[in-house]
């Protein structure tokens, strides 16, 4: 029995060191422009192996993209005096403004409950909401979780990663055009039998350029200059309209 | 083409924006009325929140006021003195009420405030405009009928204390009713985006009793200031005024205007007035059934960090 568990000890841990991500991204800064409408990164990398393609199991891949964490207000409608009012609000501690996760299969079938804990993969998990009160939190939490699915801010690609030989592999990720600036975190997973063998993270960062930079830094850093701005810039452009309208006329 | 909005933080699409400017521009210039009441619930159907339609829709209403008062102040159709006075009202009506719009956002109400202010005045402006029109038809249609009476009793008015000559307008009467007027006007200004002259021009005229030449400019002096100040406060406490928003808004809001005049020029005043009248209960009907009706997602995210 010892004996066993001495060889245990000895085989478990080589398939982590032996099977390693390199991977690489279509472009490692999203540039939030005038006429931004969303983007596509492309991931993609290679498994790299020392020693020949080990046989427990297939491999899987599982690629998270990770948008900043912010508090979230979760607000439910109630009908009152005869029409639909907020009523109840419970608050999100910490949600990732977006979220993806693609993966070769289900991910249930790739990816154990604790490992899902410990790195927090799904979406569910990523999700940090310490009780705050009401008395059902699961339901304002799955609500947040349902309205950004719909708005294209969540997003679970199960089998959209594509992976070839046991080598190769790639998937893309559609990010839409409400995005929030920051970084976003980028993890890729092996795992092999639910278990995670290797890990690779890296960062796109995600910011507003030129114009939308400069608008909105204004706007937050010296609101009364950008306030009387917006007057002078909107009274000039609705003189300079009409003026032009009245040289056409004439 | 799509366009990304800096503050409004949504991605749109600058023609549609534009169409929208000039659609309410053409209305604004067959009607005669500003469009602030239009513009800001037909945001809020394209998806710009509610808290940025209204700070830029302020925004847009001084742009699209500014040359109006300009000819006004030309003619001196402008009554300088009884504008202070509303203006003073309208100024503390309006810092009242984008605080009431700050405190409500926090609370996650401003929305349901925003909504149930326009059903009701629109309601009430779309309704009477429809009965009033109605019988304007009818009264045309049998000819040769008693002219239309002007009311005149303003006893309780003249009553009030604080005194107070109006020289253009001709009037010797307190200054109480003008600021409680400019005070209601610069509340729905901060908090619905409304120049707030359909309600001050009915009120000028039955109420305080002033001419109807010194009217139309004496409101427009009266709401490029006010809607100006609550752009300045909705800028400095709420930084939801959009400019890009703003500026396409009012471009095609400017061209819509010049052909809505020409095409009311060619219209009856009875036709136009049932026309707007109906258009205005519609966008009423659309708001009100939002709020009647259950929603298809009863959840709705916000800000976190307050409550």
């Amino acid at each position: 029995m010892k004996r066993l568990l001495l060889i245990l000890a000895l085989i478990l841990p080589a398939p982590a060191l032996a099977e390693q991500v390199v991977a690489g991204l279509s472009r490692d800064e999203i540039a939030i422009t005038t006429n931004f409408d969303g983007s596509e990164i492309l991931i993609f990398g290679a498994v790299r192996r020392e020693a020949p393609i080990p046989r427990s199991g297939p491999l899987e891949v599982i690629i998270t993209v990770e948008g900043p964490d912010r508090p979230v207000t979760v607000r439910r409608k109630d009908r009152r005096f005869g029409i639909w009012i907020n009523t109840d609000a419970a608050e999100v501690d910490e949600a990732p403004t977006f979220y993806a996760v693609s993966t070769t299969a289900p991910l249930r079938d790739v990816l154990s409950d604790t490992n899902d804990l410990r790195h927090r993969i799904s979406i569910r998990r990523a999700i940090r909401a310490v009780g705050s009160g009401v008395s059902d939190q699961p339901s304002f939490t799955r609500a947040l979780i349902r309205i950004r699915e719909e708005n294209g801010l969540y997003q679970l690609n199960e089998g959209a990663v594509s992976l070839r030989d046991d080598t190769l592999f790639d998937t893309s990720v559609r990010l839409p055009a409400n995005l929030v600036e920051g970084s976003y975190r980028t993890r890729i997973f092996l795992t092999r039998n639910r278990e995670i063998i290797a890990e690779y993270d890296t960062v796109i960062a995600v910011r507003k350029v030129g114009l939308e930079r400069l608008i909105y830094n204004l706007a937050h850093d010296r609101p009364l200059i950008y306030g009387i701005l917006s007057l002078v810039i909107a009274i000039a452009a609705g003189w300079l309209a009409s003026a032009v309208f009245r040289y056409i006329r004439a | 083409m799509q366009i990304y909005l800096p503050i409004a933080e949504v991605s749109v699409n600058a023609f549609l924006l534009l169409g929208l400017g000039g659609l309410v521009g053409v209305l604004s210039g067959m009607f005669g009325v500003g469009g602030g009441f239009l513009m800001t619930p037909l945001l809020f159907f394209i998806g710009i929140p509610p808290a940025v339609a209204v700070a830029t829709e302020a925004n847009q209403i001084v742009a699209s006021s500014f040359s109006g008062v300009l000819a006004h102040l030309k003619r001196k159709t402008v009554d300088l003195r009884m504008g202070t006075v509303l203006l003073i009202g309208g100024l503390v009506g309006a810092a009242a009420g984008v605080q009431v719009f700050a405190i409500l956002t926090a609370l996650g109400q401003v929305d349901l405030l925003v909504r149930l202010c326009y059903v009701v005045f629109l309601g009430l402006i779309g309704g009477l405009m429809f009965i009033e029109s109605l019988r304007a038809i009818r009264r045309a249609r049998a000819a040769g009928d008693a002219p239309v009476p002007r009311r005149k009793h303003r006893g309780w008015i003249h009553a009030l204390p604080f005194k107070m000559r109006f020289r253009t307008s001709g009037l010797y009467i307190s200054v109480i009713p003008p600021l409680l007027v400019g005070l209601l006007v610069g509340v729905l200004a901060a908090i619905m985006g409304v120049g707030g002259g359909f309600i001050m021009v009915p009120a000028m005229i039955y109420l305080l009793g002033m001419p109807t030449k010194v009217v139309v400019g004496t409101s427009l002096f009266q709401i490029i200031f006010v809607t100006g100040f609550a752009t300045l406060l909705h800028a400095t406490t709420n930084y939801t005024v959009d400019m890009v928003l703003a500026v396409l808004l009012l471009v095609g809001g400017v061209i819509g205007a010049q052909i809505g005049t020409r095409i009311g020029v060619k219209m009856k005043a009875e036709q136009l007035r049932i026309l707007l009248a109906i258009m205005v209960l519609a966008v009423c009907g659309r708001l009100a059934l939002d709020l009647l009706l259950e929603p298809a997602e009863l959840y709705s995210l916000g800000n976190g960090g307050s409550h």
